[in-house]
């Protein structure tokens, strides 16, 4: 077990500092940062005078030496817009984009492995029709149109459903801010729960149904059936728990990648998340706000895999992470 | 009363444009405490009775017609719900992989138990109770700790004993075993007979056994049922059967089977279900391009291995003394000469196979030395001298169905050895191709298609062909005909010696079939954990092996010959 969790931090810090060079390669050809900060109001003199404050005159190389240097110590740098440390402003965003993929997921979970199961063991019936071909449209429409579509219908046209922001939050512990635990904000975070999942949700009937009818075919399903199960018992007992092997697998990492594209969604409904400061970020030139929040997010990723790889070992016997019992 | 009566079965599996019928009006009897083979080569239709007795017939197959009475119901016009108060509980099912037949993610306990409890009266705890008392009834030691573990922690052996528990767990009137013992070693299969036996012996359960293996059946089977192609083509004692077939496919299929007790130089009358094409140009290899390969030859020991040692890690760890290794091959020794047949027998997993991957430079050995033809093959830096002896060294794999590439036409699969070792001119390939496919009895028109459109034994007849193409002198089988059925095995060996002695090629024959070896081998030599126990003439082992394992191996074979040869006798006089 110590020397897996071992094995992931180092494969972690490798994963990021992959990701920091990346993130210095690029930050020449994103802007002039002083221009975000102090407009157009200044002289040339200032403005060179504050370049030389922020080190940007500094070679590349020195200013990556520099960045690493700090990181090191768990300092990822000051947001320039935000004036305070860019680790700070994105944990005052994250709880926003969790709670929304999180809802999210809910979604996904709680309607594709259903839906999954059904389309396997029924596939000719006309609901598992239907399900397969709006799951096709669903693949194929973009999340962004998805959103737009809602507000169309629910909010401008209908006018049931608030068609930005987070409504009201609940404070929890003096610092996550929750949209769980009130009306308005459950309300809120219906629309762009929905269109978050709408890319994954079709994605994944398609993988439950596709592992579904794998497992079916198998021999210990057909010797479950010979023992005189009855087909319930076969179907969520012994099918059910072999299908979730490798829908962890490839779910697990979809999820993670979900939480760290909430990009789109977060723009069109203007949630206050981490996607959406990033693209604020980057329309201002923000660049130790960028590098915190790409490293972050390969970081959440690492995360998430290891949470994966470990939730997989608990399923499947055949698979010893803790080492020992042979 | 018979237990298990079946009247004129018919079972469809109806498909695009034409329907097959897997099942032709088959009817037969089966009594209480009676073991009945139901033998025949794959495509016969002897599974598919088996599982439409207790209606698992994988879509869309279904019975037509017929009526299949259990007892006095009449079982076959039984809904869904009332077969499943059938199956487990008044008919247990045995399948042929143990490996597969056992669910991976959960504990032999609760798939036992669960049987248990949809079968008999029982509560959870005594269900439990009762699943120990199964396990410890198949011969399975310490039954408290094992039935917490997961399949995975058993052997192949034990976990078909896991499964003949859970079948014998709903307290069944009839067993129906598909292939039990398929998948297994020679030594566990013989445990695995006498168990099934010894039960169906002692419940008074009657036993329907499917397989294709004469061996088994002439061990087990009181009674025989021969089915062709959806026909049951004759039934009756296993002495009659075996001893004097009357239909000319029971003959043919047990002239097809390797003989244990005596070599014979072909197998006769083989042809009876796939011919090969007729009247196909044979090509005289004294004069083709085929028989011009190398010929010259350093020494009379083709091949030449030395203290041969290569393991494998079976679990990886950052420190040394928390490694595990499998030694594969310890310090084998071996010699080849020039022209003959030499055999690796063994069990799975005994590390003969390694030594064939070693030899084809599949595989690097940790230590030790393989010389071809005076070459040192391992380690060797001279990369043309190397290329130019693994040109010489062919391989064919045992399964014919993974080992051709799908998406290539066979005359570019066999074009390929030709055309990467250089050793044809360009425009002389086709004819070649051509004539080899000819030559091992496929017609050059089959160059055009793909691998999909053969079945297993002319899939294996292309892999010998792809090997054969690069001339070489020796050619390495590896279990070359255990996917394949008994006849078109008969074939494919035929096809091999014709080859070997048309070409002087010299082979390494691998295989767990103790007959095929002694009718394939000169020179025999058995393998057990990755160790040479006993070398020896092919002959001399059979009849005087020195080594103990050697003979215990021997006396497990399972064989039919003493059936037949005591039956010719005794019929003889008339």
């Amino acid at each position: 077990m110590l020397q897996f969790l071992l094995k992931r931090l180092l494969q972690a810090m490798l994963v990021m500092s992959i990701i920091s060079i990346a993130c210095f390669a690029i930050q020449d050809s994103l802007g002039d940062p002083t221009r975000e900060l102090a407009a157009n109001s200044i002289s040339s003199e200032e403005r060179e005078l504050l370049r030389e404050e922020l080190g940007l005159n500094d070679s590349t190389i020195i200013q990556f030496g520099r960045f690493i240097g700090r990181a090191v110590q768990g300092d990822l740098g000051n947001s320039y817009f935000f004036k305070e440390p860019a680790m700070t402003v994105i944990l005052k965003k994250l709880p926003a984009t969790l709670e929304l993929s999180f809802a999210a997921s809910i979604l996904i979970i709680v309607i594709s492995i259903p839906l999954g199961v059904f389309t396997a063991i029924r596939p000719r019936h006309w609901f598992s029709r239907l399900t397969m071909a709006i799951s096709v449209i669903g693949i194929s429409i973009p999340v962004f149109l998805t959103a737009i579509g809602l507000i169309f219908i629910f909010s401008v046209t209908l006018g049931w459903m608030p068609s930005f922001g987070r409504g009201e939050t609940v404070e929890m512990w003096g610092y996550w801010n929750s949209n769980f635990f009130s009306g308005d904000g459950l309300l809120h975070i219906i629309m762009p729960a929905v269109a978050l999942s709408s890319i994954m949700l079709p994605l994944f009937i398609r993988l439950v149904r596709a592992e579904m009818l794998e497992v079916l075919s198998t021999e210990y399903v057909k010797f479950a059936r010979a023992k005189g199960l009855s087909s319930y018992k076969v179907y969520m007992k012994h099918a059910l728990k072999n299908t979730m092997l490798p829908v962890i697998t490839v779910g697990g990492v979809q999820i993670g990648i979900m939480v760290a594209y909430t990009i789109l969604t977060e723009s069109v409904f203007q949630w206050p998340g981490m996607g959406f400061m990033f693209l604020e970020a980057v329309n201002r030139s923000d660049i130790p706000l960028i590098t915190a929040y790409i490293m972050f997010v390969g970081f959440l990723f690492v995360v998430v895999n290891t949470l994966v790889d470990l939730l997989y070992g608990v399923i499947n016997p055949m698979v010893d992470l803790v080492g020992g019992n042979q | 009363m018979p237990l298990l009566t079946i009247k004129s079965l018919c079972i469809e599996f109806p498909g695009r444009g034409k329907t097959e019928r897997a099942a032709n009006n088959v009817s037969f009897e089966l009594h209480a405490g009676e073991i009945l083979g139901l033998v025949g080569e794959s495509g016969a239709g002897k599974s598919t009775i088996g599982n439409g007795i207790v209606q698992l017939l994988s879509a869309p197959g279904r019975v037509t017609s017929g009526d299949i009475y259990l007892n006095d119901d009449l079982i076959s016009n039984f809904n869904a719900k009332q077969i499943l108060k059938v199956r487990g509980s008044r008919i247990g099912f045995i399948f042929q992989d143990p490996m597969t037949s056992l669910n991976p993610l959960f504990t032999i306990e609760n798939q036992m138990v669960e049987t248990i409890i949809n079968c008999l009266d029982m509560n959870q705890q005594q269900a439990s109770q009762y699943a120990i008392e199964l396990l410890a009834q198949v011969g399975i030691p310490d039954p408290e700790i094992r039935i917490k573990q997961f399949p995975h922690q058993f052997s192949g052996g034990m976990r078909q004993r896991v499964v003949i528990a859970i079948a014998l767990a709903g307290k069944p009137e009839l067993i129906i075993a598909d292939e039990p013992t398929t998948a297994l070693d020679v030594s566990v299969q013989d445990q695995i007979l006498t168990l099934i036996k010894g039960l169906c012996r002692e419940h008074n359960v009657g036993c329907l056994l499917v397989t294709h293996d004469m061996g088994v059946i002439a061990n087990v089977a009181d009674r025989v049922a021969v089915m062709y192609r959806g026909n049951l083509v004759e039934i009756g004692d296993t002495a009659q059967i075996l001893g004097s077939p009357n239909h000319d496919y029971t003959k043919s299929l047990i002239s097809a089977v390797p003989r244990s007790n005596i070599k014979t130089d072909r197998f006769p009358l083989v042809e009876y279900i796939e011919t090969t094409e007729k009247g196909l140009d044979s090509i005289d290899v004294t004069t083709h391009w085929l028989g011009q390969g190398v010929r010259h030859t350093h020494s009379d020991d083709l091949l030449v291995i030395k203290d041969l040692n290569l393991r494998f890690i079976t679990r990886d760890a950052m420190f040394e003394r928390n490694r595990r290794y499998l030694q594969a091959t310890s310090n084998v020794n071996l010699t080849v000469k020039q022209g003959e047949t030499y055999g690796l027998v063994g069990e799975s997993g005994s590390g003969k196979s390694t030594i064939a991957r070693m030899v084809a430079g599949l595989q690097k050995p940790d230590s030790g030395s393989i010389q071809f033809d005076g070459l040192e093959l391992v380690g060797n830096p001279d990369k043309v001298a190397i290329r130019n002896a693994r040109k010489q060294i062919q391989m064919v794999f045992q399964n014919p169905y993974s080992s051709l590439n799908g998406r290539m036409k066979i005359e570019n699969i066999i074009a390929e050895p030709i055309l990467f070792h250089k050793i044809a001119p360009q425009g002389d390939v086709s004819q070649i191709v051509g004539d080899l496919l000819d030559h091992v009895g496929l017609g050059r028109q089959s160059g055009k298609k793909y691998p999909h459109e053969f079945s297993g034994g002319q899939r294996q007849r292309i892999s010998i062909a792809r090997a054969l193409a690069s001339r070489p002198r020796l050619l390495i089988c590896d279990e070359p005909t255990s996917a394949l059925d008994v006849s078109v095995q008969a074939q494919i060996l035929n096809l091999l010696k014709d080859l070997q002695d048309e070409l002087g090629l010299t082979m390494l024959f691998i295989s767990h079939d103790l007959p095929v070896i002694r009718q394939m081998c000169d020179r025999v030599s058995i393998m057990r954990h990755g160790m040479i126990l006993e070398t020896a003439e092919s002959e001399q082992f059979f009849e005087h092996p020195e080594n103990a394992y050697s003979a215990e191996l021997l006396s497990l074979m399972p064989r039919f010959d003493n059936i037949y040869e005591s039956s010719r006798i005794t019929k003889a006089p008339n």
